[in-house]
């Protein structure tokens, strides 16, 4: 097999060499071969990349694929398109389904299923715990052994501090044989006697609905908790989906002191606020939209809140911009908002939304495609697992996303590949969109 | 059916050259301008002469169906809508559905869908989740009355406490209503505010911190984020903030509050902000004295002040079949 692509006349940008220049990007057997401003001129065919931006495909740390148990929310081979869509070539998929990914067979089976029926790679998770009840730990080294890049029960945190502890102390050992720490332990901040019943931003807009609300201090004081763990046990410890001021601030001073702390942050938290679930995507009776499509945990929250997650992304606080794409079936947010399910399917909208802090001066288009390649991967380390991946160094994976940064364009749920069409989005005007997306060679998503 | 005067009478005629009511729906009073509350109010008096004949009804709404969908127990408020449908001749559906049988499979969405396809106009709705009626009104051809939601809204009793009050006091502008309790989880404390402050009255509320919503603070700061309620006079002192008050209304305490935390027993709160005769006392002489029920005697307020003369709890709940009568009509009739 000797398959090869040429991608040429592009603004290729790949952060981990500081390259930014118009070039050709040569695959060959599914891996880069050269990236240079001639490496094409030999090819017969090539994609003509004139006027995109070509980078390494993205990388999203925090992706619900939903199967095995929620197929009716999403498949991994509808999950996978839907990434693809979105200019994701490797997604890191949560082990919150039905059962949960807490045994080596269901984290083989998502490998097996993702090989057969899925269009990128995907990086399953392991639970923490035994079916995320949060009471006993998970058999986190089978898990590893099967494949598990991290550990988490998201959805929920691990609340109990003493098991948090354990786990941490535990998960340490379990090195990839690439080296560095263990494997992290991402975990879901959110003190639940704080966050109780609550489904939005505790703040004016939760006043002014009469919704009960999370309190900012609902995920600071686990994001401080998790802080003092990962300095007492030196294990890792991932912070999923940092909303607030606080938090950002306390995981800054943690880095600074040294403490192997890592963060993320999604697409809608740094763009959107608590807002949106007043305002809602179109004119309602009443002038209040109760918009369950942005009912999210964490809840959308300030825009202070969505400020200081950006600064914290730029000064290196935030290591990576991860989706926490959550989809569900129109009856999970067809319903009262306090029944509403939680989430946002983010895959096919994070590039045009983040291309709007771009297009608004606030960051510098490198910077952000770092935030969604080699951010995400050594966050996690995942390139101790797949290597180079995530940049366009010769002989790592073929994968790359073809940019056209200025393209408007609508978003439509109904025309989403991802069987989630909740996004508060709907209707909303996008500037930058994917063009295509390569996946070890393969174009599997072309929309030129 | 066919035994009910036929004629609707004078004061219901003399609504006809009203100006025209182009609400299709009554979801809270945030968008309610004073001229819509006006109309409300005229339409109410003449309701209440509707009341007050030997036989109680006009057939203004006759042929109408109007459901009544009461996800949460209620006695006054879904009695005081059967009867104003009734009192205007409609046909009128009641439907208990438990909060269980959404569990159960059902969702509020396909069951509005099927009450509206079975023909009714008017949906009356009470719900426990906050945004609730909006859900509907956004999906369904069906005028919409939101009957209370969550912690958000109940448009209903705010409109029939503006017409108690003005009754009594007239022109509310620059009225001190004193507004004592569970603020934070009140939709009756909120629709209240939405009205008072439209029609100019000085709002005072008055409770611990723990049953005041996320911002609005005691100590005189201004709130962070200014919009989301009218503006208030917030005082955790109930003689403070009693004086000179025109109305005082206190709210009923839901019990579970202590089991939240939110208070430390029922007895120190009674001690602290139950509206008794001593306390009254600070307030103007023949006080207006409100409650929207169901009370607690003894912990919100005393039982001599709930039935003293000042003392407008019963005429609230009589006031609130004409305001629903009111509110049902114009609903009925602004539709093109």
């Amino acid at each position: 097999m000797s398959e090869s692509l040429t991608i040429r006349g592009g603004r290729v940008i790949d952060p981990v060499s500081g390259l930014d220049a118009v070039a050709d990007v040569l695959i060959a057997d599914g891996r880069i071969a050269a990236v240079s401003p001639d490496a094409g001129k030999e090819a017969r065919e090539a994609v003509d990349a004139t006027g995109l931006v070509v980078c390494p495909g993205f990388v999203d740390t925090h992706t619900h694929l939903r199967e095995p148990g929620f197929e009716h929310k999403e498949t991994i081979a509808s999950g996978t398109l839907a990434a693809a869509r979105g200019g994701f070539t490797t997604v890191c998929a949560m082990p919150n389904t039905e059962p949960a990914a807490d045994t080596a067979a269901i984290i083989e089976f998502v490998l097996r299923t993702a090989q057969a029926e899925g269009a990128i790679r995907v990086l399953p998770i392991g639970c923490v715990t035994k079916g995320r009840q949060g009471r006993e730990l998970a058999e986190l080294a089978e898990l590893a052994a099967a494949g598990a890049v991290a550990f988490s029960d998201d959805g929920s945190p691990v609340t109990d501090a003493h098991l948090m502890r354990r786990a941490l102390e535990y998960a340490s050992m379990l090195r990839p044989p690439a080296g560095g720490l263990g494997l992290p332990v991402i975990d879901h901040c959110e003190e639940p006697a704080l966050s109780a019943d609550g489904v939005m931003h505790e703040g004016w807009v939760a006043v002014r609905l009469g919704l009960q609300g999370v309190p900012a201090a609902a995920e600071e004081s686990m994001v401080a908790r998790d802080i003092a763990l990962a300095g007492l046990t030196g294990a890792q410890v991932h912070i999923a989906h940092v909303s607030t001021v606080g938090s950002v601030e306390l995981i800054r001073r943690a880095k600074s002191a040294g403490l192997p702390v890592t963060a993320e942050v999604t697409p809608h938290h740094l763009c959107l606020s608590h807002e949106a679930v007043l305002l809602g995507p179109a004119e309602t009776p009443g002038g209040l939209a109760f918009d369950t499509n942005a009912k999210v945990s964490p809840p959308l929250r300030t825009s202070e809140d969505a400020a200081a997650c950006l600064a914290g992304l730029l000064d290196g606080a935030i290591d990576c911009i991860a989706t926490d794409h959550a989809p569900h079936a129109v009856e999970d947010k067809l319903c009262e908002f306090d029944q509403a399910a939680m989430g946002i399917s983010g895959l096919e909208t994070a590039l045009g939304l983040c291309l709007s802090l771009v297009h608004d001066g606030r960051v510098e288009l490198p910077a952000l495609i770092e935030k969604l390649t080699i951010g995400p991967v050594r966050a996690l380390g995942l390139d101790r697992h797949i290597e180079s991946i995530g940049t366009l160094s010769v002989g790592a994976p073929g994968d790359v996303t073809l940019i056209d940064p200025e393209a408007e364009w609508t978003v439509e749920p109904e025309r989403f590949a991802s069987k989630g069409r909740n996004t508060p989005l709907a209707g909303r005007t996008l500037r930058g969109r994917v063009v295509a997306t390569v996946y070890e060679g393969q174009v599997v998503f072309d929309d030129r | 059916m066919s035994e009910e005067p036929t004629v609707a009478g004078g004061a219901i005629a003399a609504l006809e050259v009203q100006p025209a009511w182009e609400r299709r729906h009554v979801l809270d009073l945030d968008d309610f301008t004073r001229p819509e509350i006006e109309i409300v109010m005229e339409t109410t008096d003449a309701m209440k002469e509707v009341l007050g004949r030997e036989v109680p009804r006009v057939p203004a709404l006759r042929g109408k169906t109007i459901v009544t969908l009461f996800y949460e127990a209620s006695t006054r408020t879904r009695a005081s809508f059967e009867l104003a449908a009734k009192a205007l001749g409609a046909d009128v559906i009641n439907v208990a559905a438990s909060d269980s049988s959404v569990q159960k499979g059902e969702s509020l969405y396909d069951t509005v869908r099927t009450l509206q396809a079975v023909g009714a106009q008017i949906l009356v709705i009470r719900h426990g989740s906050s945004g609730a009626p909006y859900l509907v009104a956004r999906r369904v051809e069906m005028n919409v009355v939101n009957g209370g939601d969550g912690w958000h809204a109940h448009p209903t009793q705010g409109l029939l406490d503006l017409y108690t009050m003005r009754s009594h006091l007239g022109d509310l502008r620059g009225k001190r209503v004193v507004i004592i309790g569970d603020i934070a989880h009140s939709r009756v404390a909120r629709s209240n505010l939405w009205g008072l402050a439209t029609l100019g009255a000085e709002i005072v509320v008055c409770a611990p911190p723990t049953l005041l919503p996320y911002g609005m603070r005691p100590d005189g700061s201004p709130p962070e984020e200014p919009l989301a309620l009218p503006p208030v006079i917030v005082e955790t002192d109930l003689d403070r903030a009693l004086e000179g008050a025109d109305v005082v209304m206190a709210l009923r305490l839901q019990l579970e509050r202590m089991a939240s935390g939110l208070l430390p027993s029922l007895r120190e709160y009674a001690r602290l902000y139950q509206v008794n005769e001593e306390r009254l006392a600070r307030a103007r002489p023949g006080a207006l004295v409100m409650h929207p029920g169901p009370m607690n005697e003894g912990v919100e307020i005393s039982s001599a002040v709930a039935r003293s003369l000042q003392s407008a709890i019963e005429e609230q709940v009589t006031n609130g079949v004409a305001v629903r009568m009111a509110v049902l009509y114009l609903l009925a009739r602004g539709k093109p």
